[in-house]
Order: C-alpha cells, then structure tokens, then sequence
C-alpha cells in the first residue's frame, strides 16, 4: 500500500503547479481585462490589400 | 431624396455628400480618415462593424503643450531613451472595429512598435521610440483617423495605483485548500476503525494542517484585522464573530489532532473562509469604464497657452498667476476666472450647470472657469489662480477633503452586534450546565458552540442580495458605486433635484411668439440662419421647417448682437431687441428678435424642456418622499415648474455650487436623509454632502461629477423603481438573516448537547450558505421582474 504515498505526492504536486499557475496568470494581469481578448482572438490576420478594393465598391 | 448615412460615421449626409470610391461621406474630415486607412492597408475597419467612425476634430494647436517635456512628464507609464509607454484614454471606442484599428497603428507610423487596447476601460497603451514620433505627433496621429485621446489635468496628478489582486490569490488558495482538505477528510468521515485507515490517518492529518495554514495566516487575515480595529472602537462588527469563529476553529481542529482525540474540523474551516471570500469579490462590482470620484480635474487641461507681448508660451495650469493673458482657442476650456478682453465670446457651460445654450459674452465681462469657448479664439485676463476660482472653490469644502462621517453602520453589523452577544451568552450557559453534569466536556461543548455560531450565512446575506442587485441595476443602466448605497437608498426619505440638464433634458424647444411668419417668410428667416455659424442660428435653423433655399445678399454677422441678411430685397433680421429694433420682451428664457424690413415681427423662445414622465415620477415620490427642486438659474420657470409638479414640491433658485451644498446640510440638519439627483459639476458639492447622490448622464461615456452613482438619462424616470427595489432588497437580506439564523439554532442544538461531529459540521456549513445564497439571488431576481411588469402594467 506504499503506492498511496506516491499518489499523495503527485497528485498534491500537481494541484501546487495548477495553483501557481493560476497566481502568476494573475499577477501578470492576465485576468485584468476579459473583454478585448475576447474580441481580439476573432480578427483575421488575413492581408487585406487583396479583396478590400471589390468589397468596397460593392456596397 | 433619401437620406444617405456616411460611410464612415454613420451620420445623415445632410448637405454636402462626398464620394470616393462609391462611399458617401458626410465631410471631408470622415473621407480623410477613409483615406488614410486605406492607404494604409486598414481598410478592414469597416469589415467588422459598420460606420465605426467619427469625424476628427480640428486641433489646431490644441496639443502645442506636449512638445514640452515638464508637461508632459507625468503623463508616461514608462519613458527612457528608447522606449516610451503611455496609456490613453479614448472616450470614442465602442466597438471591434475600434479594437482592430488601434491595435494595428504600426502600420500608420513604424515608431509605434505595439498598442494594446483595454476595452471595459477604453484605453489604449502604445509603446512606442520616442526618436521616431514625438508625443504631440501620436496624439494628432490618433486624432487624424478619429479617435482623439482624453488627456486632463487627472492625468498629471494621480498616482500609478497599484491594482489589488490579493483577493483573488487569497481565494485561489482557499479554494485549493477546501477541495485537498475535503478529500483527505473524507475517510475519517465514516470512522471506519480499519488498519488501512489507522495506517495513514497520521499522513492525512498532517497534509491537512500544513494545508489550512496558509488559509488561517494569510487569506483570512482581513477578518483578524477588520474585527481587531472594530474592538478598538467598540464596534461588535461582523467580522468579530467571524474571526472568534475561525480561530476556534483552526485551535480546536488543531488540539483534536495533536492529541488523537478526533479529526478536527479543517475542511469546515476551509470552506468557511472559502465562501466568505466568494462573497467578497461578488459584492466588488465594479464598472472599470466609469470614474464615480471625478472632480474639476477630470475636465480641466493640463496646460494653457500665455500670452506676453508678442509671445506664445505654454504653460501649467497650475503656474497660472494672476495678471496673466491667455489665449483660449475654439472648443478649449476657460481654466480659471478672468476678464474677456477679445469682443465676443461663447461660452457652453453645459458641464457646469447642465444648461445647453451657450452663453454670450462682451469685452470686459466676467467670465468664469469651467466654460468651453465655441467661437474661435479668445484672450483673456487672469484675476483668480485655479484652486481659487468660483467654480473650483467648492473643492475646497471639508466634504471633499474629509469626506462623509463614517458613522454609517450597515445592516450586518448592528445584527451582527447583537448575534455577538447573545452567541458569547448561550455558551456561557452551556458552559455552566456542563460543568455540573460533566465538567470534563465543558470545553468541547463551549467550543462547539462557538463554531456552530460562526455567522457564515449571515455575513454572505448582504453581499449575495445587494451584489446581485448591483448587477441587476447595472443592466438597466443604472450604476451605483456600491453595495452601500443599496443600503442607503432604502433609508432615503427626501429627494432634491437639481434643475437644468436634471430634470430637463439636452434639448431644448424653440417657440415662436408674435405675429405668425408665413411661410414665405419662413424661407426667408432660413435662409439667412444658413449662413451663420452662432449656436443658437443653427438651433432654429434646425427646428424651423421651410423647403426651399432662396439666395442671400449682403450677409452681415455683428457678434454678440445678431444677423442681417436681403432675401427677395426683403432686409431680415435676427438677433437680440436693440439690433432687430424690436420691443423688448420680459422673459428671463433666452429670446431671439426677428424683424422683416425694419418691422418686428416677434421672437423666438427657447424653452427648456422637461423630462417625459417628469410629472408621473413626482406624483410617484411625492406619496412617499418629501421633494425640492435645488437650481442655479433664474427663476424663469417657476410657474411652469409649479403646474408641473405636485404641491409640496420646495423650490430654491439662484443657487451657487456653494449654497446647494448647505441647503442639503440644513436639511440633513433637520434629521432628513436625502438623495441628490444632479447632473453639472456645480451640483459636485451637493452630491457628497448627500446621503446618496446620483448622477445624471445622458451619456455615460462623457464625465460626470464625482457620485455614489450614475444614471443613464433614459432610466430617469425609473427613479421611484430604484428607490422602491433599494427597500425590497434589503427585506430581502433580513428575511435570510431569519433564515441563516434558524441554521444556527440547528447547529446549536447539536453543539449544546455535546454532539457536532465534523461530518455534521461540513453538512451543516456549506449547505446554510449555499442555501442563503441561492435564496437571495433568486428573489432579488425576482423582485426586480415583478417591479418591472408592474411598472408596465401602469404605463398601458
């Protein structure tokens, strides 16, 4: 039954990480601003030198 | 002919339509910025939204003052050679399109390495060389594609704040404790006496003490702090017992381990703290877009342009001394009280005072800080320094400096007072009759009762309720500034308003009074108001209806008096009485004269106009609340005033900034708790001296004076609601405190017959508070339906 131990260790070990990870996200300010990168992850990185000039004349 | 909408900002191409492209524009400024972006390659900006933009702003010269350095100092995040960080502020950004365009100012100009847009609170933070672009340049680089930055006198004197975030690190390691302690408890639950168990009880035990340490030390070091400086002034708050509470707690758990007698209550501990911090942060809504403690900072420049000689020079607001000549361009701000010396000036004190029409002003006239010159540039001279001024005086009142006696105790605390007391009683007395029927459990069963008692349901009550309210507010557009001010709105017996840009809205009605203009006339009277620029032409050009355009000869503008013009030979004039020739009329409401070859043909009024629903909210407040109207103008609309609201009403007018403040003094004097509802900076002092006070805006995202709130113009008339709502909120929070207290009687009848068992304990503690909070979420909820349908039901 040693093998308790082992898991104990572990799994402790890797809530630790998870907590650490989650203070240092924080403290970097990931948290501070939920919206922008909400928005931010939905622009295309396309270049748009191709099909800006039709779209345009389009409307 | 259809109204085309301009391709750029939206707004209707009324006169002068400008293609390019095949995209109308409203004015060059919109197509300029077309322009610019397409050159650019950033024409995507129209992809994500449409019409995002907003016609720039002529600044010319606005920005001379951040070529120097002393200036502009303080303005930077970060500055050394290379490298230059700054945060703006840029009131215009709304959506994504906004987002993207910022976020890609590198292709306008290389200097500019990244910008980083932070939306909830609309800034922009740019990095950029300072070798590549000066700061000056930025600023006129972000104006020239419409988005102007914000840049006040707050700027150069707050302090860097640091944000807080030990909440939420206190939380996140509370919350890791209760899940790791919960998990390691839970063998011992079932007291099994099983070698496995009796094998690694020891090893379970010691991971859970060395786990809540950081809980007891660190994340529930406010409640040891906060129930320490309350015993210091006599004060039994909430967190007394709280911190009684966890200390028994984490002593009694930890004696129950060292000597084997039991497994303690740990993950009860745990989860106390856990969901006492959970209710903390639910209670800290904050609105990061919107500043509830703006002065005359927020709107005041950080510098002006001083004339000497011949000589322009830019200096610091605060350098200027009296004597001084300035020189105020168009749409800039007077900073301080002084003569005019050029003719003519008009100044829109609309931030002020709240009034829309702006002021016109004579060479030699008094002109007071605080007003935005709308008619090109004017030279001033100094008599007051800024701190000194009419308007910035008010600042100086104990109520800004010292701020509002702390006396208020919130609802929690007086119950909790009493909680306190009656807890320390009941296990005095289970204290005594144990020591006589076995003395040897005296302790456990005091300390039993001492944590059953700890008041984790009570204290989340308030938070949970009045948070949730906070949000439901805060959809309808209603901000408040905190929790707090729930609590004081449901004390509120009085209400004062403050008159113009409060009660009355932005526009303004424009009658006309003497013999009726037909409607040859009309087109007349049009087309000379076409060619002039004065605010009040462009009022009535706007309101009058007339089709055609007939030719305008010999155009003439007298500033300060009026305007001429011949149409069809016929000479029309407008303008004040002496200038058109007309009698002058008794109003004390601004009057334009109008006159057609010489006769007077009457005048047109420019009325203030009322809130829609003004009358029905009065008659709703009027039941229940005491009601004053508090103003600073004339007394030009007391009769319509008086046939528009209820009887009982008190109206004060010629108030000065100063005098509103003491008139809410005197009446907090009297024992009346009042609210405020103001909208110009001249209503500043009142707001804080108030109980509550509550700012109008029409639109949010334009400042307004310091408040416990801000409330969307449109939701004006829901004021009785809010009032009525701030009252069902908190019955709300004393019916839980009923409830959680039935929790500890439960609790206590386990404790004072020796039988709290931890299991029973972490049934008991986790489900009282999640019982509580899903109670007062879901009526709160639902009050704020009912309050709405009833309300509805009135309307139809």
């Amino acid at each position: 039954m040693g093998v308790i131990y082992i898991l104990i260790t572990v799994s402790l070990f890797i809530a630790i990480i998870f907590l650490l990870a989650f203070i240092y996200a924080v403290k970097k300010g990931q948290y501070d601003d939920a919206v922008t990168p909400s928005i931010r992850m939905l622009f295309e990185n396309k270049s748009t030198k191709n099909n800006q000039k039709p779209k345009s004349l389009d409307k | 002919m259809a109204s085309i909408s301009c391709y750029h900002c939206g707004d209707s191409c009324d006169s002068a339509v400008v293609y390019l492209n095949n995209n109308a524009f409203c004015c060059n400024g919109c197509k300029t910025v077309y322009e610019i972006l397409n050159e650019n390659d950033l024409s995507s900006y129209y992809d994500f939204e449409d019409a995002p933009g907003k016609s720039p702003k002529e600044i010319k010269g606005k920005y001379d003052y951040l070529d120097s350095d002393q200036i502009t100092e303080k303005l930077y995040d970060f500055k050394d050679n290379k490298v230059s960080v700054i945060t703006f502020y840029i009131p215009h950004i709304h959506c994504s399109s906004c987002i993207w365009v910022l976020e890609h100012l590198n292709k306008l100009n290389t200097a500019i390495s990244t910008s980083q847009v932070n939306f909830p609170k609309k800034q922009v933070r740019i990095t950029f060389d300072s070798s590549g672009i000066s700061l000056k340049t930025l600023v006129i680089l972000l104006n020239s594609i419409g988005y102007e930055p914000y840049i006040s006198l707050e700027d150069t004197t707050k302090k860097k704040q640091k944000i807080n975030r030990s909440l939420i690190y206190k939380l996140a390691i509370t919350g890791f404790a209760f899940g790791n302690i919960m998990l390691l408890s839970f063998p011992e639950y079932f007291q099994t006496d099983d070698f496995w168990l009796e094998k690694y009880k020891s090893l379970f035990r010691t991971i859970i003490f060395i786990t809540i340490l950081p809980v007891v030390f660190y994340a529930a070091n406010d409640y040891f702090i906060s129930a320490y400086k309350g015993l210091r002034h006599k004060i039994l708050n909430i967190d007394v017992p709280i911190a009684l509470g966890i200390s028994v707690l984490f002593l009694r758990s930890t004696y129950e381990m060292v000597y084997d007698v039991g497994q303690g209550y740990m993950d009860s501990l745990a989860g106390f703290v856990f969901f006492l911090l959970l209710g903390k942060i639910f209670q800290e809504q904050t609105y990061s877009f919107l500043s509830f403690e703006r002065d005359y900072k927020s709107y005041f420049p950080i510098a002006v342009t001083k004339i000497k000689g011949k000589m322009e020079s830019t200096i610091s607001v605060y350098a200027i001394k009296k004597g001084d000549r300035l020189l105020v361009r168009n749409n800039e701000l007077i900073p301080v009280d002084g003569v005019l010396i050029s003719n003519n000036a008009q100044l829109d004190y609309s931030f002020v005072t709240g009034e829309s029409l702006p002021l016109d002003k004579k060479s030699g006239d008094k002109i007071y800080a605080g007003g935005r010159q709308i008619s090109g540039a004017i030279e001033m001279e100094v008599l007051q320094t800024v701190s000194q001024s009419y308007l910035t005086q008010l600042w100086s009142n104990s109520i800004f400096t010292k701020g509002r006696p702390s006396a208020i105790k919130n609802l929690t605390d007086r119950i909790s007072k009493q909680f306190t007391i009656v807890v320390l009683i009941i296990a005095t007395l289970a204290g005594v009759f144990w020591y006589f029927k076995d003395a040897g459990s005296v302790a456990q069963v005091v300390t039993a009762v001492l944590i059953v008692a700890c008041p984790c349901a009570l204290a989340l009550s308030a938070p949970f309720a009045l948070g949730n309210m906070l949000r439901i507010f805060g959809k309808e557009k209603i901000y408040l500034k905190n929790t707090d001010v729930i609590e004081q709105l449901s004390h509120i017996n009085t209400v004062i308003f403050d008159k113009t840009g409060t009660i009355t809205t932005a526009q303004t009605n424009i009658l006309f009074q003497g013999s009726p203009l037909s409607s040859e006339e009309k087109v007349g009277v049009k087309s000379v108001l076409r060619a002039s620029n004065h605010p009040l032409s462009r009022m009535i050009y706007s309101d009058l209806k007339a089709v055609d355009f007939l030719k305008v000869e010999a155009f003439k503008e007298t500033t300060g008096k009026g305007i001429e013009g011949m149409v069809n030979g016929d000479t029309i004039r407008l303008g004040s009485a002496s200038f058109v020739g007309a009698k002058k009329a008794n109003h004390m409401q601004t009057v334009v004269y109008v006159s057609i070859n010489g006769n007077a043909k009457g005048y047109f009024v420019f009325e203030n106009s009322y809130r829609t629903d003004l009358d029905k909210l009065f008659k709703k407040l009027a039941s229940n609340y005491q009601l004053g109207i508090l103003s600073g103008d004339n007394e030009g609309e007391k009769d319509t005033l008086k046939s528009l609201l209820p009887k009982g009403t008190t109206m004060i007018f010629n108030q000065k900034p100063t005098d509103k403040l003491k008139y809410i003094e005197h009446l907090q004097k009297k024992g009346q708790r009042v609210l405020m509802v103001g909208d110009g900076l001249n209503d500043a002092g009142a707001l804080a001296q108030s109980n509550v006070g509550l700012a109008i805006a029409e639109d949010i995202n334009v400042f307004s004076p310091a408040s416990d709130g801000i409330v969307d113009a449109s939701k004006f008339s829901q004021l009785e609601r809010i009032l009525k709502l701030s009252k069902a909120t908190l019955s709300i929070v004393k019916m839980s405190f009923v409830i959680s207290l039935l929790y500890n009687l439960i609790g206590m009848y386990f404790a004072v017959t020796g039988q709290l068992s931890p299991i029973i304990a972490a049934i008991l503690m986790p489900l009282s508070s999640i019982s509580i909070v899903v109670f007062v979420t879901i009526t709160t909820n639902l009050i704020a339906k009912k309050k709405m349908k009833h309300d509805k039901y009135h309307i139809f």
